[in-house]
């Protein structure tokens, strides 16, 4: 390529104590390009993102922007150089205004005080930026995560960022607001803004990408176009083909007993009238888009929550409303949607954090069976492949993909035959997703019924026996196997949404 | 799996990380040496004696603490929990002419039963525990001035046994083992002191897991009331009397013995074993400065900084520990 880079990484390394994270990589941003960094979790990614922000310092190679080698000590330093980093967590203050965020720590004052009109004047026209026109004195909090994002990335533009990294922000976005984000992402691509993108959507690559750098365990693997095929890029990732991302085997379903019944499930201003049944060996996806209703629907089975009317019944017997501890005894395992905030004690061990459903049915006399949930713990980390040094480790220390599977694990100790599975493969990793896609085969080639909610339409599709689509609160159809596709499930899932739905 | 399949572990290598985690044991153990360089009262019978007493009422105390804050919670009432426990005790022995070991038993009932208007309030009525907590403070302080009129009630001779010696031993200082024992039973080995720390640690995955959240908070306030009112008696068997301002301000205490002890104020950390300690570098502290001979006025700044100190160093030392 003959033009200049904006920030090189050159040759760098970083070595944590004893373990090399980084070793020898060379990365590029170009105006007006974007530039795709894609790895498993663990390949350095957040490494090297971190070296462009100024949190870490190359142990060894060096950084080059526009053409000078620099030193990036902070944050601050990188900044100075028109570096800026959306994370995934965004940095804003939800109880505070859009126009106080975007001019956070440089508030425009008059005599010592904040000016109120400058201040408005200023951040639309950082909104403007990027062609978002919302109500500079609204709350942050009470804006969806899309439109946050955008105002972190108004705020960072408005500093002059040059080199802009996004730090997979598609992950919580539906495919409407992702478009919206690709759409913001070309305008800048054409004013010269150079852009790294990290995303685990393959099918965003050719999308939005110019060029694919790839990591494996740290090193450099190779760059490759972004039209290069998923297939290809997933062997590049992952170091040797994967022959089918979602190796689902269907069970034959015509003897099948119903394991699972739902009727007329309602929560007033969540969802409605929602009835369905999953036999034994069946996978039901619920497909959607984010604020249908799913994860209510799947927490109210669940026991999590309260609804007002309708009946839940697990092999005939109804269960009661809100009881998590009678849904679990009735064979009810539920893997929530927020693994972090929802599913794992994450300084407890991981011993532990698989136990937890069957702590006290395996108490004698209150005591706990420490050897006996150890054991059981040991069994199936060893089954379910959990990575992990011992048994006794922080779960927080483990990939999403491992600590993923120990909430699978949780409830196969508990011998749950009824799953509920919450966005199962979020924040995983492309070698770890088909583990835990297997895993699902497994559990219904045993007889289990698994419902699952989630917002990558190509798991829905690869993965269900059958679809059912929510759209505001309701069930607006049902697909099989056969008929489902993208297409047919967006129809269904997206009629009549207006921007006040958009808007949440 | 039996024991015989657990690797033998080089036993002698994990001194450094017995280190790293024992950082308050290692501070009592140089505070002592320093103290015992430095006066010659230090070590002697009469004063370790002393020590020990010194230590059960705030150790006792902040066993109870000890849950709560496992547990992700606060609780700033113990103090006048325990004053309103001795006094109520004090009260049904003297003025409702209860028997003596009636009157001892229903101290410890109402402090567990004020410990679980706390947990009923945080649990069930969303009250945050610093809050519940410290209206309780004042209830329990007020009720505490009411039932007595602001003078001292003469306790039970059962009560004031509490207070006495076993042979050559101190009650206070058997009471406090045995407490010391249960507690960290209860915290170790049974499903409710499991639970503490999953519901500390996340008490959103530790409710879809099936543990019952609730019940569990009141059974953790509760028996920081018990605790507290355990600790209350044995303060009053000391004086034969039950006294209106007894354990003011023994919540800071018991809050900076967990703390230091290596507690988490976030939950789903601490240990009674490193309570004790907190509990004995606290008392051991004020001892070594009364035989030194500095004014009480300096000690709580001395006091002051050592929970600053020691806190600042565990901070210090998870951060490395994670980075």
């Amino acid at each position: 390529m003959t033009q200049q880079p904006l920030l090189t990484l050159q040759n760098v390394g970083k070595v944590f104590g004893s373990v090399t994270v980084i070793n020898d990589v060379t990365v590029s941003v170009y105006p007006g390009q974007v530039q795709v960094l894609l790895g498993e979790n663990g390949a350095g990614k957040s490494t090297l993102i971190k070296m462009m922000a100024g949190v870490y310092q190359p142990d060894s190679g060096h950084i080059v922007v526009d053409g000078n080698t620099v030193t990036l000590p902070n944050t601050r330093a990188a900044e100075a150089l028109g570096i800026a980093t959306i994370h995934q967590e965004l940095n804003l203050v939800p109880s505070m205004s859009i126009a106080e965020n975007v001019m956070l720590g440089r508030m425009p004052t008059k005599h010592g005080l904040v000016d109120r009109r400058a201040l408005r004047q200023q951040a639309r026209a950082a909104l403007a930026l990027i062609g978002l026109d919302i109500d500079v004195d609204a709350l942050v909090g009470d804006l969806g995560i899309a439109r946050q994002q955008l105002v972190e990335i108004a705020k960072a533009l408005s500093i002059n960022a040059r080199i802009l990294i996004l730090d997979e922000p598609t992950a919580a976005l539906t495919r409407h607001e992702t478009e919206n984000l690709f759409a913001v992402m070309a305008d800048l691509r054409q004013r010269g803004v150079g852009m790294l993108f990290i995303s685990h959507h393959l099918d965003e690559i050719a999308e939005v990408g110019d060029t694919v750098t790839v990591l494996r365990d740290g090193e450099f693997i190779g760059e490759v176009p972004a039209s290069t095929s998923e297939d290809e890029l997933v062997k590049l990732m992952v170091g040797r083909g994967i022959e089918d991302q979602f190796p689902r085997v269907s069970e034959n379903l015509s003897q099948a007993v119903e394991v699972l019944t739902v009727e007329n499930l309602t929560s007033t201003g969540l969802f409605s009238n929602i009835s369905f049944t999953v036999k034994a060996g069946e996978v039901l996806g619920i497909a959607g888009l984010v604020g249908a209703g799913r994860t209510e629907l799947i927490r109210a089975i669940a026991g999590a929550d309260r609804y007002t009317s309708g009946t839940v019944a697990v092999r005939g017997q109804n269960l009661p409303k809100g009881d998590i501890k009678a849904a679990i005894a009735a064979g009810i395992g539920h893997v929530p949607e927020d693994r972090k905030g929802q599913g794992l004690v994450l300084d407890a061990s991981v011993n532990n954090n698989l136990g937890y459903a069957t702590l006290a049915s395996t108490a004698k006399l209150g005591l706990v069976d420490f050897a006996g949930q150890r054991r059981r713990a040991t069994e199936v980390a060893k089954r379910l492949r959990i990575r992990m040094h011992t048994i006794d480790q922080p779960i927080g220390a483990l990939s999403g993909g491992n600590q993923q599977k120990a909430v699978f694990g949780r409830w196969i100790i508990a011998a749950s035959t009824v799953l509920l599975l919450d966005e199962p493969t979020r924040g995983v990793d492309v070698g770890a997703k088909v583990e835990i896609y297997e895993l699902m085969n497994t559990i219904t080639a045993a007889g289990g019924a698994i419902l699952m909610v989630s917002s990558e339409l190509p798991e829905i599709l690869g993965m269900s026996d059958r679809i059912l689509v929510m759209r505001d609160g309701r069930l607006a159809g049902e697909l099989s196997s056969a008929e489902a596709t993208q297409d047919a499930v967006m129809t269904l899932a997206a009629r009549d949404v207006d921007e006040k739905h958009e808007q949440r | 799996m039996s024991t015989t399949t657990l690797p033998t572990r080089r036993r002698g290598v994990d001194y450094k990380k017995f280190l790293a985690n024992n950082g308050a044991l290692v501070g009592l153990v140089v505070l002592c040496l320093a103290l015992f360089i430095a006066t010659p009262d230090f070590l002697t019978g009469p004063n370790l004696l002393n020590i020990g007493i010194q230590v059960s009422t705030v150790a006792v105390l902040a066993f109870g603490m000890t849950f709560v804050i496992v547990a992700g919670g606060i609780d700033l009432s113990v103090g006048s929990v325990a004053a309103l426990s001795a006094m109520s005790s004090g009260w049904m022995f003297a003025s409702a002419g209860l028997p003596g070991w009636l009157a001892l038993v229903g101290g410890l009932v109402v402090g567990a039963l004020a410990g679980a208007i706390n947990g009923l309030a945080n649990a069930y009525g969303k009250l945050p525990s610093f809050i519940a907590t410290l209206a309780m403070l004042s209830v329990a302080r007020g009720l505490t001035l009411v039932i007595s009129d602001g003078r001292p009630i003469k306790t039970a001779p059962e009560v004031s046994f509490l207070g006495g010696n076993l042979g050559p031993v101190p009650m206070p200082i058997v009471i406090l083992v045995i407490a010391a024992l249960a507690a960290s039973f209860l915290l170790n080995r049974t499903v409710i002191g499991r639970s503490m720390y999953a519901v500390g640690g996340n008490a959103e995955a530790a409710r879809l897991s099936g543990l019952p959240v609730k019940r569990i908070l009141v059974t953790v306030f509760a028996l920081a009331g018990l605790f507290a009112a355990l600790a209350g008696l044995l303060l009053a068997g000391r004086l034969d009397s039950a006294q209106p301002q007894a354990a003011a301000g023994y919540e800071l205490d018991a809050i900076a013995a967990v703390v230091i002890g290596g507690a988490s104020l976030s939950g789903g950390l601490g240990r009674i074993s490193g309570t004790l300690v907190g509990a004995l570098v606290l008392v051991v502290i004020r001892n070594g400065l009364n035989l030194l001979n500095v004014t009480s006025f300096w000690q709580q700044v001395v006091i002051g900084l050592v929970i600053a100190l020691a806190v600042g160093i565990d901070v210090l030392r998870r951060k490395t520990r994670n980075s």
